[in-house]
């Protein structure tokens, strides 16, 4: 385990070094001169020549890489374009939303989810199991942002039970958690049902039925504990789809979180804050995968890497 | 592969066994005989024929010109003349949904099908070759897949500009590696076949061996990745178009309808259901014959 670990962390090192470059590069694959972007139409050359010294573009690109990783890693992600205040300040107001939102999600998708997964199991090939089925495949097509529309129409405008949109209230975060955690749901109602299925197939399964326990402590002790350590390794890794779910999800409900900020950053050209944000983004992403692959091992002895 | 399949949930596991070598007659019948058997799939197979359908006869097809105004019928409501009402300049919806599937099946087969031809040959390569090829190729598809999907679609539209062929080549990027990976095991497990072996026992180029015996052994995996694929594309394809990021809000678009029905759901809610119910049944189509096609052409998964 001590080994696997070691190996996974270096192995996270180069893959962060890629996509820092890849990140890095992204102002500089944007067609044309990023610095006479910023400037707009009608700036001058001198301003132009300014902008490209303030962002250090006439350096070398080797240089300007080191440059920019030295300062993201002292906390320095440069300013926003457009507001020009410094992205961390962007990041620091917009960043609690999105957690809310995110852990809300997934807290109701993890219980739902499980509890589907686990009824379709039960009942396997009966009708418990294809009502489960149609739901989660149903959770897996339906386009976010429309669900989230609906939901507006119908519990905002025509019942006026929560209000439509931003984070005033808790009662802001029911719509957009629900709509955000469908698609996690139905995974996780899928996976739990195919691991609970073949859960059900051991051998100790069958002991403890042979031995007269109760169904529902043969499901609830045996079935479920162990198929759990799957279902929540499968969980933890959507946390950064979930990401990519909250750019359409706060889009919808006005939220003004950290997707917002990027959909924002995109539609108003703020190259700095795009780049700061998609760094952010997959750092995070590989970090919780690598994460969620050393809890794997600990939780799963049986597993063995190679 | 170590532990990375688990840690990398955007490539969903697929059969990595191809099916035992047999007549390829009796291959498809078992295939068609597997498939009929269950109901949904077929059904949702039937629906997509008719978007296909739909797709290539819709200018026939249309009640009212898609594209022409109608001012003395603005946001109304379904009624016997609008099956699904007029939108903010009173054009037919149920016209333009119906001139939208053409521009949707293009831009999510396209985008698939891109995918899928990228992925199946560096997954063949990089299965087939080993050594440094297949660590090149594979750590790419990691540097891939460390970005959640809908995002790489949405940086590489922010770096190409917005537009449907730009969303085109986003959706394909991100396919890539979850086709890599899948072929690239399906490869790893042919190449160790005795008739592989027999192949290259009796000279056969490496070329030769990859085409005409491992190939046609990936194709079962393929065809189950692009349907599974398709839903998402078509999601993600609209997803960006409602961000503006996509079509033209002047293009029939079913993304692009939903975000410019967004701001009169209060008036008129039709504008928006409409869009919303044709993508989800479309992904749930697809959803459900990619399912139904893995049971039938994966024996490991068959309960």
């Amino acid at each position: 385990m001590g080994r696997y670990a070691l190996q996974r962390l270096l192995g996270v090192i180069p893959l962060l070094f890629v996509v820092s470059v890849l990140v890095f590069l992204f102002i500089h694959l944007i067609p044309g001169d990023p610095a006479r972007l910023i400037a707009g139409k009608d700036a001058t050359l001198d301003e132009i020549q300014g902008i490209q010294r303030q962002l250090g573009l006439d350096q070398p690109l080797w240089r300007q890489y080191i440059d920019y990783m030295g300062n993201t890693l002292r906390g320095d992600l440069g300013n926003s374009i457009r507001s020009g205040l410094p992205v961390t300040d962007l990041l620091g107001s917009s960043i609690m939303p999105t957690v809310w939102l995110t852990l809300l999600s997934m807290a109701w998708a993890l219980i739902i989810g499980l509890l589907i997964g686990m009824v379709s199991a039960v009942y396997h090939n009966r009708w418990p199991d294809y009502v489960g089925t149609l739901v989660s495949i149903s959770g897996m097509s339906i386009p976010g942002f429309w669900l989230g529309l609906v939901l507006i129409q119908v519990f905002s405008v025509e019942l006026g039970w929560v209000p439509t949109g931003g984070v005033d209230t808790w009662r802001s975060y029911i719509m957009p958690s629900l709509t955000l955690g469908a698609g996690i749901m139905s995974m996780i109602a899928r996976y739990s049902r195919s691991s609970m299925l073949e859960t059900m197939r051991e051998d100790y399964v069958r002991t403890a039925r042979a031995k007269g326990l109760r169904e529902y402590l043969v499901v609830g002790r045996h079935a479920l504990r162990n198929s759990l350590i799957q279902v929540v390794t499968v969980a933890g890794l959507q946390f950064g789809f979930l990401l990519g779910g909250s750019v359409m999800v706060e889009t919808v409900f006005s939220i003004p979180g950290i997707g917002r900020l990027l959909v924002d950053s995109i539609l108003y050209r703020d190259y700095t804050v795009i780049q700061a944000l998609l760094l952010i983004f997959a750092a995070q992403f590989i970090l919780i995968n690598l994460l969620v692959d050393l809890l794997y091992g600990v939780l799963n002895p049986k597993i063995r890497y190679s | 592969m170590s532990g990375n399949s688990i840690g990398m949930g955007a490539g969903a596991p697929l059969p990595a066994e191809a099916l035992a070598p047999e007549k390829s007659k009796g291959r498809a019948r078992a295939f068609f005989r597997k498939f009929c058997k269950q109901r949904l799939a077929l059904i949702a197979a039937c629906f997509i024929i008719l978007l296909f359908i739909v797709a290539a006869f819709g200018p026939f097809l249309t009640p009212y010109n898609p594209d022409t105004p109608d001012y003395d019928a603005l946001m109304k409501g379904p009624s016997a003349a609008h099956w699904a009402g007029t939108d903010e300049y009173g054009r037919d919806i149920l016209s333009r949904l119906i001139d939208g599937t053409r521009l949707t099946m293009a831009v999510s087969l396209s985008s698939v099908l891109i995918a899928a031809v990228f992925g199946t040959i560096l997954g063949l390569l990089s299965g087939f070759y080993g050594g440094w090829w297949d660590r090149l190729i594979m750590r790419g598809s990691d540097v891939l897949f460390s970005f959640p999907d809908l995002l790489l679609a949405i940086g590489i539209v922010a770096i190409l500009g917005p537009g449907l062929s730009n969303v085109v080549i986003a959706v394909a990027v991100f396919g890539i590696p979850s086709f890599a990976r899948i072929i690239r095991s399906v490869t790893l497990s042919a190449k160790q076949t005795l008739f592989v072996e027999a192949t290259r026992s009796m000279g056969a180029k490496n070329s030769r061996i990859i085409w005409r015996h491992i190939f046609p052994e990936t194709l079962s995996s393929i065809i189950v990745n692009v349907s599974m694929r398709i839903g998402g594309a078509i999601l993600a394809a609209a997803s960006l178009s409602f961000l503006g990021m996509g079509a033209k809000t002047t293009e029939p678009d079913w993304g692009a309808m939903l975000s410019m029905g967004r701001d009169y759901l209060s008036i008129a809610p039709h504008i928006v259901y409409f869009p919303g119910l044709t993508i989800f049944l479309a992904v749930l189509a697809f959803n459900l014959v990619g399912d139904g096609l893995r049971d039938a052409l994966d024996p490991k998964t068959k309960n």
